[in-house]
């Protein structure tokens, strides 16, 4: 097993999130809030799917080096899991469930004469004899068996659950949301076998210029996402939360020092900053060539520094939110009665500041999160952003520039980019919303 | 037959009423439950007369205007029998209808005149607009009209007011406006929503005589909803009374005040602080728990490119005042003289505060750091909005004990829990209030936990500031009570910070009176309020309305 920079970091993120959650669930104070957050259904239905992302992301960050063959490429263990979506591979386009290609070539035809037709894929739909007339029926049919299959797996957990259930009866499982959350679960697997099942025989949302399968990058397209929104966010919520909250609270030459240094850093354009960034890991990549041997420890080592820049320069949006609130706060009679009871500064920028900034730290982390994936999409345009290499939706939405101009357009992999970020926007947006509903306490009693 | 019914009317014209409403209830709606607000009142207004509904606050008052008007909130759900307005049913009338009758025939004027006006549009133009909608008038004809308008409410030099912006206008002046452009349509009825509420008792005595005048001069009828009941009781030619949702109570004016049938009318005429309760113990001039002596707070004015100091404000100006051990000195004057300021200078909460003061011996004003810090305890601070002054975020428990914490971090958690719930006790309330949150509670019981909080790291000096006056007369009876009692149990003092003179008759024992950034007057309450010996204070109990009965 191999372990490289940023699965190191998303481990360690994994560590932390389910740490903080046991350490929630333990304090009494957090018991409400937490029962407020069970009880809402659309964010307990976002944070499964949230979560199925979170899986696909984390089974893609457990690399190693295949054992046969000689190749030093890594591939992790989603690789290994999809492994018919890797290997079928065409020539070049092709449209979703299509058993032809997209462009047109000479084939040698029964007969033995060359003839400019569509020819037939290697692999998507290569088992029908005669695609015209029997695609649909096929379709349906392998959808249902994987179905089928979904429904099996989801009857026999909800059995075990059931079983779990009368051995040790908790109150927790009569919980009304359980049963809403156990559909939901069951429809995601049905959907997963069918799409597995499926994608043995076809390429579910077609192919890619050269031939790979545009599934296969836009799963592997979440652990990337998932790492920009999430790394960034972790390097800029420090800064731009301590630098925010004491420019508002102590003004005074601390403020000016602070807004000298954001407006300074806001003056210079961030892609320049980005830009050299870059250029500075790879000449420094290229310079120590022997620590670098593998082409995904490079495109690694890109990303983390890439994430890393990121978060440096886009602290200062929410630093000066952040002040704003914090300016506003101290002047309120609650934080004057606390300087009077003689608490401590420390004390009352954790207790009654920092709580109290929470919402907007929130709402800006989940707007933030959707607009760092489209920064890395520009990014990538002018190539300083994630590794060519390195499957993202930035890079899916980059080569669909060229895609959207071509006559008949090639649809798919902006599609496929576009509804899978839209489902994890979607979803960490939800989920963030029952989170500052549930850990605000005027919220807390009318829902 | 007929026609008989038609002389009878027309005889009758003279009393049929302006408006009558009948039976109407108004329910909030939200996801699960609906709470009625409004629950089957009646009543009517004739024309020409002034017309009071008095209540508490979430009695209901202002949602029964607003329904009148059907401007109710989109969660209400409004019933009635009948609202008419001369013999037209407001009801069934179109919006089309209802715009010309809004602002036209029924105007309203509301509590806060600052949030009521446009801050980018001037005072001219805002009356213009009212103008321009009821009548085809040329451009000529409006500014006529709206420099006759301010006139009228006697705006002083129309001209140049009609081209200033409301934040140059005092808040008695933005009222005016308001009431200008209510008067703009030349309604037959006036509602009032609270019309003096925001403002000084100095100024609210020149409003009510304005609508009283405007009313003469114009006929019509004014509805006035007031908490107020001395004002009402000066003003007003018929009463009711509501309490949550019910009218308990109508009559002529004076003659409900001077014999109220209703249990709940006698509460409230028993809960008005009144000017002749003054304590008025002389007391003997021993050493002043806390001294004052030429305190000041200026705020710098800076101005051009290196921001140099050109000028102060001088929100406090030399104040020197004392406070014996065990009393009150109340601090009175209008808003925006300095008293609040001053009251948070003491406290240390303000960076351009300087003076001596001296606290049981010890100059506070010089201490700084971890020294100031542990002597903080010995004075508290109580404020206004018992909205405001709790971090929406932490249980009670946790508000209260937070000084504790701080200053004795050795004490154990168990130990403190058991201080909570004493002091809980202490300001009547229930021990297990300390799991929940500060929303939770009403107006009254949040400025209890408020006192409890000052308690919890046993003060000798408490400065309230105006914590009596975001709450309703009943409620403020009670803290004012529980101030007292737990002044004589621990020996507090209290510098006690309002504008309401009568509440300083029921707790103070001397009182200052604060003028302009300047203590003008000071001295024994009963003698100030007795002998006032400032012109200032003189005006200042005269404006007080006073309670009329017949």
């Amino acid at each position: 097993m191999i372990i490289l920079w940023t699965d190191a970091l998303i481990f360690l993120l994994v560590a932390l999130v389910t740490a903080s959650v046991f350490f929630i669930g333990n304090n009494d104070n957090f018991k409400r809030p937490l029962a407020k957050l069970i009880n809402n259904k659309t964010g307990m239905v976002s944070l499964v799917i949230l979560l199925f992302f979170v899986v696909i992301g984390v089974l893609d960050s457990i690399h190693f080096k295949p054992t046969e063959g000689q190749s030093t490429e890594i591939i992790s263990l989603l690789d290994k899991l999809a492994g018919p979506l890797r290997e079928h591979n065409e020539k070049t386009y092709s449209a979703p469930f299509s058993a032809y290609l997209f462009s047109q070539e000479y084939v040698t035809s029964a007969s033995g004469s060359q003839v400019w037709a569509y020819p037939r894929l290697q692999y998507g739909g290569a088992h029908l004899v005669n695609p015209e007339t029997e695609t649909a029926k096929d379709i349906l049919f392998r959808f249902l068996k994987g179905f089928a299959q979904g429904a099996i797996i989801s009857f026999v957990l909800i059995l075990l659950l059931w079983v779990l259930h009368k051995l040790r009866p908790k109150p927790a499982f009569n919980h009304p949301i359980l049963t809403t959350l156990a559909w939901l679960v069951a429809g995601l697997i049905c959907l997963g076998t069918s799409i597995i099942e499926l994608s043995n025989y076809y390429h579910v949302l077609g192919t890619d210029k050269v031939g790979e399968d545009v599934l296969y990058q836009t799963l592997k397209s979440i652990r990337t996402g998932l790492v920009i929104g999430t790394l960034t966010t972790l390097i800029m919520l420090p800064l731009a939360i301590t630098f925010g909250i004491l420019a508002g609270y102590f003004r005074g030459w601390v403020d000016d020092v602070i807004q000298y240094l954001y407006t300074t850093l806001n003056s210079i354009p961030s892609v320049l900053l980005i830009a050299a960034s870059i250029l500075m890991v790879q000449v420094y990549m290229a310079n120590h060539e022997e620590a670098f041997t593998s082409l995904e420890i490079r495109a690694d080592m890109r990303l983390l520094f890439l994430c890393l820049i990121l978060g440096v320069t886009s602290w200062t949006g929410l630093c000066r939110l952040l002040r704003a609130e914090t300016l506003k706060l101290r002047e309120m009679e609650y934080v004057q009665a606390a300087q009077s009871l003689g608490v401590r500064r420390a004390a009352i920028l954790r207790q009654h500041i920092l709580p109290n900034v929470m919402h907007i730290v929130l709402i800006s982390i989940v707007l933030d999160f959707s607009s760092l994936v489209l920064a890395e999409a520009v990014l990538s345009y002018i190539n300083i952003g994630v590794d060519p290499t390195t499957y993202s939706w930035g890079n899916m939405i980059n080569s669909a520039r060229l895609e959207m101009a071509r006559e008949p357009v090639v649809w798919w992999s902006l599609t496929a980019a576009f509804i899978f970020m839209f489902i994890l926007v979607l979803v960490a947006n939800l989920f963030a919303d029952a989170v500052r509903d549930a850990f605000d306490p005027r919220r807390a009693e009318n829902a | 037959m007929q026609s008989g019914m038609h002389l009878i009317q027309g005889g009758l014209k003279m009393l049929k009423p302006l408006l009558s409403v009948e039976n109407l209830k108004v329910d909030f709606q939200t996801q699960q439950q609906s709470t009625r607000v409004v629950d089957g009142i009646s009543f009517t207004i004739n024309a020409g007369e002034t017309f009071a509904l008095v209540g508490e606050s979430g009695s209901g008052k202002s949602i029964s205007a607003l329904s009148v008007l059907r401007l109710l909130p989109g969660s209400a759900r409004l019933d009635a029998d009948d609202i008419s307005f001369q013999q037209q049913s407001l009801l069934t009338c179109t919006e089309a209808d209802l715009c010309r009758i809004r602002g036209r025939r029924i105007a309203i004027i509301f509590q806060d005149p600052m949030a009521s006006l446009n801050p980018v549009k001037t005072i001219g133009a805002q009356i213009a607009e009212v103008i321009n909608i009821h009548y085809q008038f040329t451009r000529q004809q409006v500014q006529e009209r709206v420099l006759e308008l301010m006139q009228q409410v006697e705006i002083p030099d129309p001209e140049r007011r009609y081209h200033e912006y409301p934040h140059q206008l005092s808040g008695g002046q933005q009222q005016r406006v308001m009431i200008a452009s209510a008067l703009a349509g030349q309604p037959d009825l006036l509602i009032a929503d609270e019309p003096t509420t925001a403002l000084d008792v100095t100024i609210q005595a020149q409003i009510l005589q304005l609508l009283k005048k405007i009313q003469k001069q114009t006929n019509m009828a004014l509805w006035l909803i007031s908490h107020d009941l001395a004002l009402v009781s000066n003003i007003a030619d018929r009463v009711a009374v509501m309490q949550r949702g019910k009218i308990v109570e109508t009559g002529a004016g004076k003659a409900l005040f001077s014999n109220p049938q209703h249990q709940y009318t006698q509460q409230l005429l028993a809960a008005l602080p009144s000017m002749q309760s003054c304590i008025g113990n002389p007391i003997k001039d021993h050493d002043p728990l806390l001294s004052v002596d030429d305190f000041k707070v200026y705020y710098p004015i800076r101005k051009g490119l290196f921001r140099r100091v050109v000028d102060h404000v001088k929100a406090v100006d030399g104040v020197s005042l004392k406070v014996q051990k065990g009393k009150t000195l109340a601090l009175v004057g209008e808003s925006g003289c300095g008293k609040t300021t001053l009251g948070k200078g003491l406290m240390n909460l303000l960076p351009n505060a300087g003076g001596k003061v001296t606290l049981a011996g010890v100059d506070i004003g010089t201490l700084t750091g971890e020294a100031l810090r542990l002597k903080r305890s010995e004075m508290q601070i109580i404020f206004q909005d018992p909205f405001a002054s709790m971090n929406p975020r932490m249980l009670v428990g946790q508000i209260i004990d937070e000084g504790i914490r701080s200053l004795h971090p050795d004490i154990s958690e168990q130990q403190r829990r058991q201080k909570v719930a004493l002091l809980l006790e202490q300001v009547d309330l229930d021990a297990d209030y300390a799991d929940r949150y500060p929303h939770e509670f009403s107006g009254g019981q949040r400025q209890r936990i408020c006192i409890a909080r000052a308690l919890a790291v046993e003060p000798k000096l408490i400065v309230c500031d105006e914590p009596t006056s975001a709450l309703d007369v009943s409620v403020q009876a009670k803290i004012i009570e529980l101030l007292k009692t737990l002044q004589r149990e621990k020996n507090l003092s209290y510098l006690f910070i309002t504008h309401d003179l009568a509440v300083v008759a029921e707790i103070a024992d001397d009182v200052a009176v604060m003028y302009q950034g300047k203590i003008i007057e000071q001295g024994n309450v009963e003698q100030v309020f007795n002998q006032p010996a400032h012109p200032y204070t003189r005006n200042l109990l005269d404006a007080i309305p006073v309670l009329q009965v017949s």
